[in-house]
């Protein structure tokens, strides 16, 4: 039997001694696209990491492909599972396609100059993502949304089996959002797995086969989006009441009742 | 579209070999430049007999004493622009330098110590070290929690602090510096400012700066991709698989000990660290394994021809090398800064 590619045993997390999960049991196979939902603060990005092998579980274990994720040696974990952080601060003027081509650097154990190899699937994973043309730019000069299809890009030529995805739509446009979201699809249906943060309900119905809410208080639901995007859940973990509108064969997801603002302060007008 | 796959490798090669022509050709300069020049006619006899170890003619004896000079001042210059690449990845800020991040002004406390209590001069040299290596440290151990980095990384790793907590530093160095400099008896006092004023009127052919040099150059070179990508990505460089932990507590011991060869040799000499590897970035961009090199080479020459400047300018009277590299440094630097504003906007 194939080890899950990620397999969580009673995974807690706590952040400044808040707990954010308790007791996470979480299994993502090859060819699912999971997605995690949850309101700001919940834990998204610190499951990320954790799972990524960033910084350890605060109770539980991790295992990725059958092995503690604290067990792998860094390059072989480098091969294993890719990394888009939240944010990015470059502070050096390397070129777009310097910072593609560093993303082969699992691989170079036996090199040190990349090899027309390496070029192939840089060029490539920048064409996928559709910025080919800004490979020689200063990363400094990209546009927010450019340089965070750079990123992917970089994520894209590391070539894992695992691809873990801090919000991957920041900054993106909506065509663009769009296409990452198939992407990432479409690596799932090549048989790689991928988990995703996300605040776009649209984006996550559409693009992942699989859902994880986390509710901010320990609580969570895992599995399939039919069974755990459904709107008592989203309303119950989100904090605000969501409707689900079938629009043809598509399922719309919308924040439900004008947006209520008598819990905020009154906007203070001129006299 | 992009470059060949060999340019890179090429490109290196060549830069690596122009600059290695261009240090020669410093050196050359700095032997036969003098109030008593070395005629070039006389250079390869004079060489020869230098390099057999008994100068004979007047010409030998020159080159013998301004060669020694010029070999302490490249080793100085060199390693004080591979510290500052190292720093500078360290800290992801191309604005750190041993002077900024305290390390220097760390062994200026040691050796005036040293100096303040009449200690012998290897005492000097251990006391300049000791400074050095433990700012570095202290350095490391303050900001080991807040650079983050490896698996018990508790948040991702915020480089202003490091260089904010080196400012800090330095600044509490220079307090006691000043201290020690109005405590001190008059007899002792001349010979402290002197050391201060980073100057190579006293250095002669040394062994240990060549070997800490050489060691940093090569251990350096080894690391240059991970160093890539550690400045691309901070803390997020290990979901690539680099050690971050390792290869900071490596950079920031290299520094140090590179800074305390440095200051050892040649005093206080300012902004090579901070202008020299922002030269290099600028002409040959920012991939370590060039880079490294480089700056290096440029390092070394450029405080070979200051050194060279400092004692002809005005002979016979001699310039501290270090009023002439500030001097140098500072408008070069504000021009790229200003060039590099104009493009970007």
């Amino acid at each position: 039997m194939i080890p899950p590619m990620i397999s969580t045993q009673d995974l807690t997390l706590r952040v400044d001694g808040r707990l954010l999960v308790e007791r996470l049991d979480w299994r993502v196979n090859a060819g699912e696209s999971w997605c995690v939902i949850g309101p700001n603060g919940a834990g998204k990005s610190t499951l990320l990491r954790t799972v990524a092998g960033l910084r350890p579980p605060d109770g539980g274990t991790v295992a990725l492909a059958g092995k503690p994720v604290g067990d792998w040696a860094l390059p072989a974990l480098a091969r294993e599972r890719a990394y888009l952080a939240q944010s990015r601060g470059d502070a050096f003027a390397y070129r777009v396609i310097e910072t593609v081509l560093m993303a082969r650097h699992p691989y170079h154990a036996d090199r040190y100059w990349e090899g027309s190899d390496d070029h192939a699937a840089a060029e490539a994973a920048l064409r996928t993502l559709d910025v080919a043309h800004l490979a020689e730019r200063d990363v400094r000069t990209l546009s927010g949304g450019e340089r965070q299809r750079v990123a992917i890009a970089a994520l894209l030529a590391q070539d894992t089996p695992l691809l873990l995805l801090d919000e991957p739509a920041n900054a993106l446009d909506l065509a663009h959002q769009v296409a990452v979201t198939e992407l990432m699809a479409r690596l799932c249906r090549e048989g790689r797995a991928v988990v995703s943060v996300g605040h776009d309900l649209n984006l996550a119905w559409s693009g992942a086969t699989h859902a994880l809410l986390l509710n901010g208080d320990g609580s969570w639901h895992a599995g399939a989006t039919q069974d755990v995007m459904r709107p008592e859940l989203l309303s119950a973990c989100l904090g605000h009441p969501i409707a689900a509108i079938a629009h043809g064969a598509r399922t719309v997801f919308l924040p439900d009742a004008p947006v209520a603002i008598t819990h905020l302060a009154p906007v203070r007008t001129t006299q | 579209m992009s470059v060949l796959p060999a340019a890179s490798r090429t490109r290196q090669r060549v830069i690596v070999l122009v600059l290695t022509v261009c240090a020669l050709l410093a050196l050359a300069a700095a032997g036969l430049a003098g109030s008593v020049p070395v005629p070039v006619a006389d250079l390869p006899q004079a060489l020869a007999s230098v390099l057999s170890g008994a100068p004979d003619t007047m010409s030998a004896t020159l080159l013998d004493l301004r060669l020694g000079r010029a070999s302490a001042a490249f080793a100085t210059g060199a390693a004080l622009a591979l510290a500052g690449v190292m720093m500078q990845a360290l800290v992801r800020n191309p604005l750190a330098d041993p002077y900024v991040l305290g390390v220097s002004a760390g062994a200026a406390v040691g050796a005036l110590a040293a100096l303040l209590f009449g200690a012998a001069l290897w005492m000097v040299d251990l006391g300049a070290l000791t400074g050095a290596v433990g700012i570095s440290l202290l350095l490391y151990l303050l900001a080991r929690r807040d650079l983050g980095g490896g698996r018990g990384a508790v948040r991702t790793g915020e480089s202003g602090v490091l260089l904010l907590t080196g400012v800090v530093l330095a600044s509490a160095c220079m307090a006691l510096v000043t201290l020690m400099l109005s405590v001190a008896p008059e007899s002792r006092l001349r010979g402290m400012v002197f050391w201060m004023i980073g100057d190579l009127a006293g250095a002669s052919w040394r062994l240990l700066p060549w070997a800490v040099l050489a060691a940093a150059v090569l251990l350096a070179l080894r690391r240059a991709r991970a160093l890539n990508v550690m400045a691309l990505h901070a803390d997020a460089a290990v979901a690539l698989g680099i050690d971050v932990a390792a290869q900071r507590r490596f950079l920031f011991l290299c520094s140090g000990l590179l800074t305390a060869c440095a200051v050892t040799t040649g005093g206080s000499i300012g902004f090579v660290g901070l202008v020299v590897p922002h030269a290099c970035r600028y002409a040959f961009g920012p991939d370590h394994r060039i880079l490294l090199p480089a700056a290096t080479l440029v390092g070394g020459s450029f405080l070979v021809v200051a050194d060279t400047l400092a004692r002809t300018v005005l002979a016979p009277q001699q310039l501290p090398v270090g009023v002439l590299t500030s001097l140098i440094g500072v408008p070069v630097f504000l021009f790229q800064l200003h060039q590099l504003h104009l493009r970007r906007r």
